[in-house]
Order: C-alpha cells, then sequence, then structure tokens
C-alpha cells in the first residue's frame, strides 16, 4: 500500500499531462504562438535589413543579435502572461481547484506540473526562433556559442516570467486580470531602472541589479554569468514560495 | 470512522464553525442539515482534508485532518457543493486523470473504470466533453470521481442540488445503495432528502450543532402532540363540532381543499395528546354519523418542523 514515491511521481505525471493537453486543446496557445512568432519574425526581418544596411561586416552578435534578443524579449513580456493567466485563476474560477486539493496532492506537486507544463510549451514557441538563427547561418555562419548563451538567457527570462505570472495567476479567479496584472508586474521589472534622472545614482545601481532585464542584457553578449543565473534562479524560487504562500492561505482566508 | 472533536474554524475573524463535536460510525449515512451558511461546506471542506481545522481534532478513517491530510485525502471520495468539471476535457479521459493523480495502477484503474461508469450511468456519455453534459450528468460525473477509488469514506456537498426530481429519485437509490460498504456524510438544506436516505441526522446552525439523532427520533422530540388528518364527505361544520367534542382532542384545524365547495369533502387536521387512540375514535365517530369517510392517517410531525423550530428560536446549543 505505502508506495509514497512511485506515487508522487505519477500523480505529478498525471497533473503534467493534463496541464499541457490543456494547453494543446485551447486555441489560445496557437493564437499566442502564432502572434509571438509573427511579431519575432517582424523583428528579425528588420533587425536583419538593419544591420545588412547599416552594420555590414561589423560584429554580427553585437549590431544584429543581440538587438533582435531585446526584441524578443518584449514579444515574450506580452505573450508569456497570456500563457500563465490561466493556470490558477480558471482553476479557482471553474472549482476545480477545490477538488484537485481534496486530491492526494500536495500544493508544491501542482505548482510544479503547472510551472513545468507552461515551461514546455514557452519553449517550444521560443524554438521556433531558432529558424531565425539557422537561416542566418546557412547564408554566413558565425559563431555560434554565444547565441547559444543568449538563449539560455532567454529561457531563464522565460521561466521567470512564468513564476510571476502563475504567482499572478494564484491571486484572482479572473484571467484577464492575471494577464493584465502580470505584463504589469513584468513591464515594471523592465523599466524599473530607467529612470536615472528621478532616482539617486546609488539607487538606480541597485534597482539595476533589480531589474530582471539588466540581469538578461549580459547572456545577449554572449556571457554566462554565475551571478546573472543566480538571480534568475531565486526569481523563479521566490515567485514559487508565494504562489505556494497564496495557495495555503485556503486555510485561514475565507472564500465565498 | 469520523471523529470530529471541538471542531472551530476562523476565516479572519468570522468563526465559520464552534466547537463542534461528532462522530459517524462505519457504513452509516449520516445527514448534515442546516441552513445555507450555516458552515455546512466548511465543515465538509475540512473532512476532505481542503484546509485543516483552526482548533480541534479531527480523523476521518484514522487519519488526523491537520497532520496527515495527504493519507486522509486517498482514503476519502468528495463531492464538492458546485461541480463543475474542466469543461474541454471528455468524461472517460478525466476520469482516467482522476485515477492517475490518486495513484491507481493501471489494471485497477481500467477495473474501478468501468465499475464507477456502469453505476454511475455514464456508459452513453463516457467520450463526450463535459462542457456539454447536463447538470444531472455532471453531477453523476463527480459522484463517479468521488467513487472512482473505491473510498472507504464519502463526503458529498449538496449531492442532488440542481438535479431534476427523477434524477434526484435516481441519486438518492445510488447513495441509498453504499449503504452498509461505505460511511457517507452529505449536506443537505433539503430536509426530505435526509428523511429519505439518512440513518442520522446532524443539525447545524450558525457553526454550531443544535441536533443529533436518528431522523425517526428527532421527529419524536418535537413529540407530546399527536396529528391526524382526516378526510371527510359531509357538513364541514358539523363534522368540526363533533370532532372537537371526542375525548383527547385538543384542537381540529379545518384545511380548505380546493375541492372542499364542490364536491363536500371536508379536511381536518386533528391535534391530540400522544398516546390517545384518536384515530380509531374518529373513525368510530363519522360512521356513525353516516359521514362518508375517506380517508384517516396518522401524521407524524416531520423533521422539518424541527428543524424550523431548532433554528429559527432555540439558542444555540440549548437543545444540544
Amino acid at each position: 500500500m505505502p508506495r509514497p514515491a512511485q506515487c508522487t511521481d505519477v500523480t505529478f505525471f498525471a497533473l503534467f499531462r493534463k496541464e499541457l493537453s490543456a494547453y494543446f486543446i485551447s486555441p489560445l496557445f496557437y493564437l499566442v504562438t502564432a502572434v509571438f512568432l509573427c511579431l519575432s519574425g517582424y523583428y528579425f526581418y528588420t533587425d536583419l535589413i538593419f544591420f545588412v544596411t547599416f552594420g555590414f561586416g561589423m560584429n554580427i552578435l553585437e549590431n544584429f543579435w543581440q538587438l533582435l534578443l531585446v526584441d524578443l524579449r518584449l514579444v515574450m513580456l506580452l505573450c508569456i502572461p497570456l500563457l500563465t493567466m490561466r493556470a490558477f485563476a480558471e482553476e479557482k474560477k471553474l472549482g476545480t481547484l477545490e477538488l484537485l486539493l481534496t486530491y492526494p496532492v500536495r500544493d508544491s506537486e501542482l505548482l510544479l506540473a503547472k510551472f513545468a507544463a507552461c515551461a514546455v510549451v514557452c519553449t517550444l514557441m521560443l524554438g521556433g526562433t531558432l529558424l531565425y538563427p539557422i537561416y542566418v547561418y546557412t547564408l554566413q555562419p558565425f559563431a555560434v556559442l554565444p547565441l547559444v548563451a543568449s538563449y539560455l538567457g532567454l529561457c531563464l527570462l522565460a521561466l521567470s516570467f512564468i513564476a510571476c505570472g502563475l504567482f499572478v495567476s494564484a491571486l484572482t479567479d479572473s484571467q484577464v486580470v492575471a494577464a493584465v496584472a502580470t505584463t504589469g508586474v513584468l513591464l515594471l521589472g523592465w523599466i524599473l531602472s530607467w529612470n536615472e534622472a528621478a532616482t539617486s545614482p546609488a539607487l538606480v545601481r541597485v534597482l539595476a541589479h533589480l531589474s530582471m532585464f539588466d540581469h538578461f542584457q549580459n547572456f545577449t553578449r554572449g556571457i554566462i554569468d554565475a551571478q546573472d543565473v543566480g538571480y534568475f534562479a531565486c526569481f523563479v524560487a521566490l515567485f514559487s514560495f508565494l504562489t505556494l504562500r497564496v495557495l495555503e492561505s485556503r486555510t485561514w482566508r475565507g472564500r465565498r | 470512522m469520523i471523529e470530529v472533536e471541538r471542531v472551530s474554524k476562523d476565516f479572519g475573524g468570522t468563526s465559520a464553525l464552534r466547537e463542534v463535536t461528532f462522530s459517524v460510525e462505519r457504513g452509516a449515512i449520516t445527514g448534515l442539515l442546516g441552513p445555507n451558511g450555516s458552515g455546512k461546506t466548511t465543515l465538509m471542506r475540512i473532512l476532505a482534508g481542503f484546509f485543516p481545522p483552526t482548533t480541534g481534532q479531527v480523523r476521518v478513517a484514522g487519519c488526523d485532518a491537520a497532520q496527515q491530510a495527504l493519507a486522509l485525502r486517498r482514503k476519502i471520495g468528495y463531492l464538492p457543493e458546485n461541480v463543475v468539471l474542466y469543461p474541454e476535457m471528455r468524461v472517460r479521459r478525466f476520469l482516467e486523470f482522476c485515477a492517475d493523480v490518486r495513484g491507481l495502477e493501471r489494471r485497477r484503474r481500467t477495473q474501478c473504470l468501468e465499475r464507477v461508469v456502469l453505476d454511475c450511468g455514464l456508459q452513453e456519455v463516457s467520450s463526450r466533453r463535459m462542457g456539454t453534459l447536463s447538470k444531472g450528468y455532471r453531477q453523476r460525473v463527480g459522484l463517479a470521481q468521488a467513487l472512482l477509488h473505491e473510498p472507504e469514506v464519502l463526503i458529498l456537498d449538496e449531492p442532488t442540488v440542481g438535479l431534476d426530481p427523477g434524477q434526484v429519485v435516481e441519486f438518492r437509490g445510488l447513495i441509498r445503495a453504499l449503504r452498509g460498504h461505505k460511511t457517507v456524510l452529505l449536506s443537505t438544506h433539503i430536509v426530505p432528502e435526509i428523511d429519505l436516505t439518512c440513518d442520522r441526522v446532524i443539525i447545524i446552525d450558525r457553526g454550531r450543532i443544535v441536533a443529533e439523532d436518528s431522523p425517526q427520533a428527532l421527529s419524536q422530540r418535537i413529540g407530546g402532540t399527536q396529528r391526524t388528518v382526516l378526510r371527510v364527505e359531509g357538513p364541514a361544520e358539523a363534522i368540526g363540532d363533533r370532532l372537537r367534542r371526542l375525548p383527547g382532542v385538543d384542537r381540529v384545524e379545518a384545511l380548505q381543499g380546493k375541492d372542499a365547495g364542490d364536491s363536500g369533502v371536508a379536511e381536518f387536521i386533528v391535534f391530540s395528546r400522544a398516546g390517545e387512540a384518536v384515530p380509531k375514535a374518529i373513525a368510530a365517530a363519522v360512521v356513525a354519523q353516516g359521514w362518508g369517510l375517506i380517508e384517516v392517517r396518522p401524521s407524524p410531525p416531520s423533521l422539518e418542523e424541527l428543524f424550523v423550530r431548532l433554528v429559527d428560536h432555540a439558542a444555540p446549543g440549548a437543545v444540544h
């Protein structure tokens, strides 16, 4: 009877499969991916033209890929909240969360399953953009490794977005609220270090350390810094911790 | 099987349950009766391991609700109040998912699935998306997922709300069939439901238990007065007068049946002291006068009256 370890695996994969198939069943995933690839394709095209026109012969990493990746993160910022919004909000609205939490499921397993499913979906979405380097490489080979670092950064950024999105989704039972609020929080994380004029230099330095996008910047230069990786790991851990606290709040907060 | 000891539950200052204590024996069907907002759902959620009580102890099938929530959840089947399931999922896929989350191994999963699909009458809808199901079928899917892993204890929160009368009867049949081998706790605010399905009833109001007994015993507690319903063909006033003069009769109430005027059938409720053989005397008196006796029927006070009395004017806790 007691097979806790095996049980947990089975439970996790059941949840994970359910989450994943929920994405593939709904048209939202396809729509978001289509929008993502259209916008990033547009950026790829314009950035490439820009590079060919003005930067030909210069460093391709600095003058093309870095620009493109910085643009991609904006598209990601707009798209990922649409993929995380339903995670908890929908289940809360439907009432299925109540049912799930009377199953032998740990809150953390549920969160992990949702996180993993969303990560897979986002990776697929990002995977679509791999066409661009492949295409450019066939035209003109370039140093690949720095770009690998950039993609790692992009993935870490995506994971952070997901962690934040899941947290906001757990706070509300409205998907729209979840999406808008997540975008707001992420956008704030971007523009946090923009206000040099309005804040003291010391504060700007602190804010820059807190800003996700400043940490992402290093990756686009082809640098994998343990500090930056650590930053994203902490970001994900913090928001996952907060999400678990929100789920736990059912024990002391009255709902309905 | 279920032991609840001095359980209270507070939600940020408001208390939903106050010092609730009761126990349910193995194999019994117990009804939890209470007006809306009395704490039924909170109590059921605690028993289902959804959240722990603020204070007090809950043990279900030997598992503590606070310390062994996961073990407890393995042993219970829970039907939430609003069964709204994943609308995009097909019934069969959903039940498979439930079985997998519960960690049923493949062979047992297949067996259990076949069984609940049959028991809950889901054969025809098993490949339909749940969003397209009627309320009755959704409720059945809800019950199916609760029964799937053969739990020892079933906790059903308002299982018959929203069903049509035919479905209600069917549903009660389903639940009654569980008597003896499953411990069932079901909540409702519909009184006759308790009368029809439950071995015991617990009445809860404003977070406190106000009464706990078998439905019959509770009905008798209202006792002291015996009521007889009577339908007679004849002059209503004369009949009323005759009834009032019978020994042991306290009060006679004439009912204005809609056919009273036309057909000359009068209807009465006769209140008398308990223990007197009043129905017999009534029948004899009516027949002796030459009136047409259509019906004499003792009418026990209903659980409904008791419920209204307990919940309305008892100071909470005074009856228990």
